[in-house]
């Protein structure tokens, strides 16, 4: 079956505020969906509801992957099921190698003593991180901790290579990296472009866009999609800001608002 | 309810019997009987929140030989997997059933042999150090070790001499009857290096109430370095009192790695006396409540000696109902100048009911100095476990990454890889959790 999440009418609170407000889209494999919108305005928010952080509670909608609720599933189901979020801020856990964590990851998608043999898994690992170009010392750091904002963010994208999800969604991935770097990233994410992989790419900047070459572009703004359009409307985003796309829909507050 | 002495169960009329039997040197059966009247007089160690006069110790039993057995196989189920060691001994209830030492070791002049032995063939060399870190007159506990220890061990390093493999004790009790009291003491001369595994182990059953009243001295001899790992994994039913001391000379070092992994009560105390000049000592704990465990640790460095440094670090997981007060002391007396006393005590909870309390302590009585601490209580960080399961991991896979990574910096100190797995496959298993990959 050919990969499909459907977002209906999504709504969340946090703390009892209200940030995502209604927002609809269909991602289906081989597509590559860009949102873009001014800061506060329910991009992670979104990114965390989809994953199932357990501090944001949806309040209406529903969302599906190839059919199956994915909001009645807990948050390993959902990334068992083939969604993967490489976050804006990822979690730095001590005393966990990059390794070990993976491998625990890798084998969460097999069956018992089906595990993927330890030389297997390495050698995969290695071959990956040299994509990336990562040091090989990556592997034996402590996941995260005392990464660069760079570094944390390539390795974000090592776990997404590594297992191989239906359904990306990348927060800010470009942020915090050299020109380098963002060539290298996007050189990643565009091998794993495949008809059955959707991708939800969260990015305040064209640059990625050029190297990514997105079929459709979002503008969020007040919890929802309020614009949508081709690769040329980051062109223009990029150009004039969104001083224009608040002109002719006649926003004047772009956030999710203070109520 | 009268708190009376008789929850240890003296009988000293049998004690005395038991001393006049005994074929040692006078001065070591002069000290049992000096202390067999401290059992009398003394009161229980003075602990924060426990009071141990209402521990059910069980009788305090009688004197259990175990049969000398030539392979590890003779003993009973599951003691040989303990075993990482070439040169192990291994003590049995109140005696000691297995020796090996290399002969490499041997003809370097090392003595590693049953303390009983020692006493009696080594009385010169033991004599200055038996009972001389921790003292028969410190409480009922240490007055009745005195009293009644017999079996143990005595590890000899001579000068210069550099052990690169581990030497290795293993006490099993598995007589409901049998004095437990293990005993190790080490003697490292100058400039001397070895590394010893101590694991204290019980095969008695669930139900009854027992004690091990066990005791670790060691003396390390200018720039000798010694390093100790000491796992004690003993069951619910018996209570573990456990007095680790180290005297360290003129730069010398001791590294302590102490596993408290006991599934009943216990109490411990380690303790390092910096005596010389530019001396250190290291001290990191690992430790896991579980159940109704009541569980008070102490871990202490006395800087007596210039320019000395100590640091501490303990790690805590707390599940069920458990509770651990967990007492960090730094002292510098004074004239130890230019030293450096730092710790850390971290408590993980995992469960709402636990309770660990960290009590760092600084007593400082000199100017000149550096002292530091650091103590923190917490659950598991919700964001983390968020990461993690977001990558298809379950949430007990999850927790026993974290929990694992929250010890880590203590088990990776370990100097064997069979030790580390030893204790990272005792940990999960008090924990309940399966082993991973
Ligand atoms: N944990 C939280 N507690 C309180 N408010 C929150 C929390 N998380 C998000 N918000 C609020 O929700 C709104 C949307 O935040 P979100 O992170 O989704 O924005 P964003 O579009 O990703 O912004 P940016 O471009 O800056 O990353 C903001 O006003 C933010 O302050
Ligand atoms: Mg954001």
């Amino acid at each position: 079956m050919k990969t499909r999440l459907t977002i209906n009418g999504l709504k969340a609170v946090i703390e009892g505020k209200e940030i995502l407000k209604g927002f609809d889209l269909e991602i289906k494999g081989g597509e590559i969906h860009a949102v873009m919108g001014p800061n506060g305005t329910g991009k992670s928010t979104l990114a965390s509801a989809l994953m199932g952080h357990p501090k944001y509670e949806v309040t209406s909608g529903n969302v599906t992957l190839n059919g199956e609720d994915l909001l009645e599933m807990d948050v390993d189901e959902r990334a068992r099921a083939g969604l993967f979020l490489a976050m804006q801020y990822p979690s730095e856990i001590a005393g966990v190698t990059n390794s070990d964590f993976l491998r625990s990851a890798v084998n969460a998608r097999r069956e018992e003593g089906d595990e993927i043999s330890l030389i297997k898994f390495i050698r995969q690992m290695e071959s990956q991180m040299k994509t990336l170009e990562m040091n090989p010392e990556f592997m034996h750091r402590y996941l995260n901790e005392g990464f660069s904002g760079g570094e944390k963010k390539r390795n974000e994208i090592l776990q997404m290579m590594m297992l191989e999800p239906k359904i990306a969604i990348l927060d800010e991935i470009d942020s915090g990296l050299d020109i380098d770097a963002l060539r290298i990233v996007a050189e990643g994410v565009n091998a794993l472009r495949h008809e059955d992989r959707g991708f939800l790419i969260i990015t305040h900047y064209q640059r990625l866009l050029n190297y990514i070459k997105p079929d459709f572009v979002h503008v969020m703004m007040q919890g929802r999609i309020v614009k949508s359009g081709g690769p040329e409307l980051a062109e223009r985003l990029e150009a004039e800001g969104y001083e224009w796309v608040k002109a002719e829909l006649g926003i004047e507050d772009e956030t999710v608002g203070q109520d | 309810m009268s708190v009376n002495r008789t929850l240890l169960s003296v009988d000293k009329s049998s004690l005395i019997d038991f001393i006049s039997t005994r074929e040692e040197p006078e001065w070591i059966l002069a000290e049992r009987l000096q202390a067999l009247e401290l059992v009398e007089q003394l009161p229980y160690p003075k602990l924060e929140k426990t009071r141990l006069e209402q521990w059910d110790f069980g009788l305090l039993g009688s004197h259990v030989q175990p049969r000398r057995v030539s392979s590890l196989q003779e003993l009973p189920a599951g003691a040989a997997s303990h075993v990482v060691s070439e040169n192990v001994i291994v003590g049995r209830n109140s005696g000691v059933a297995f020796i090996r030492l290399s002969d490499e070791l041997e003809g370097k002049g090392v003595i590693f042999t049953d303390l009983d032995i020692a006493v009696r063939d080594h009385t010169d060399l033991v004599r200055p150090y038996y009972m001389r870190a921790i003292h028969a007159n410190e409480n009922i506990i240490t007055a009745l070790h005195a009293t009644a220890r017999t079996g143990g061990v005595f590890l000899y390093v001579p000068e210069n001499v550099h052990i690169e493999v581990p030497l290795q004790a293993l006490f099993v009790q598995d007589q409901a009857d049998a004095i437990h009291m293990p005993h190790v003491l080490i003697v490292a001369e100058a400039n001397s290096c070895v590394t010893f595994i101590e694991n204290v182990i019980s095969s008695l059953g669930s139900t009854g109430s027992y004690s091990t009243n066990g005791m670790l001295e060691v003396f390390v001899k200018p720039g000798a370095k010694v390093s100790i790992v000491s796992i004690h994994n003993v069951e619910a039913s018996v209570i573990d009192t456990t007095y680790r001391r180290a005297v360290v000379e003129a730069d010398g070092a001791i590294e302590w790695i102490i596993g408290e992994l006991n599934e009943g009560n216990a109490v411990s105390d380690t303790t390092t006396l910096i005596q010389g000049t530019g001396a250190s000592s290291d001290a990191k704990i690992i430790c896991v409540g579980k159940g109704g465990q009541k569980l008070d640790l102490t871990t202490r460095a006395v800087h007596f000696g210039k320019h000395t440094d100590s640091d501490m670090l303990t790690k805590a997981v707390m599940t069920g109902q458990s509770t651990a007060i967990i007492n960090g002391i730094t002292k510098i007396e004074k004239g130890a100048s230019g030293t450096n006393g730092q710790q850390t005590e971290r408590v993980l909870m995992l469960s709402p009911e636990a309770r660990g309390d960290a009590n760092p302590i600084l007593l400082i009585d000199e100017d000149d100095v550096k002292a530091g601490h650091a103590a923190s209580v917490g659950q598991v960080n919700a964001e983390q476990l968020y990461y993690l399961m977001s990558r298809g991991i379950n949430k007990e896979e999850a927790q026993r990454l974290i929990i694992n990574g929250f010890l880590m910096p203590v088990i990776a100190e370990i100097p064997y890889e069979d030790v580390q797995d030893q204790i990272i496959q005792l940990v999960e298993r008090k924990l309940g959790i399966k082993g991973g990959a």
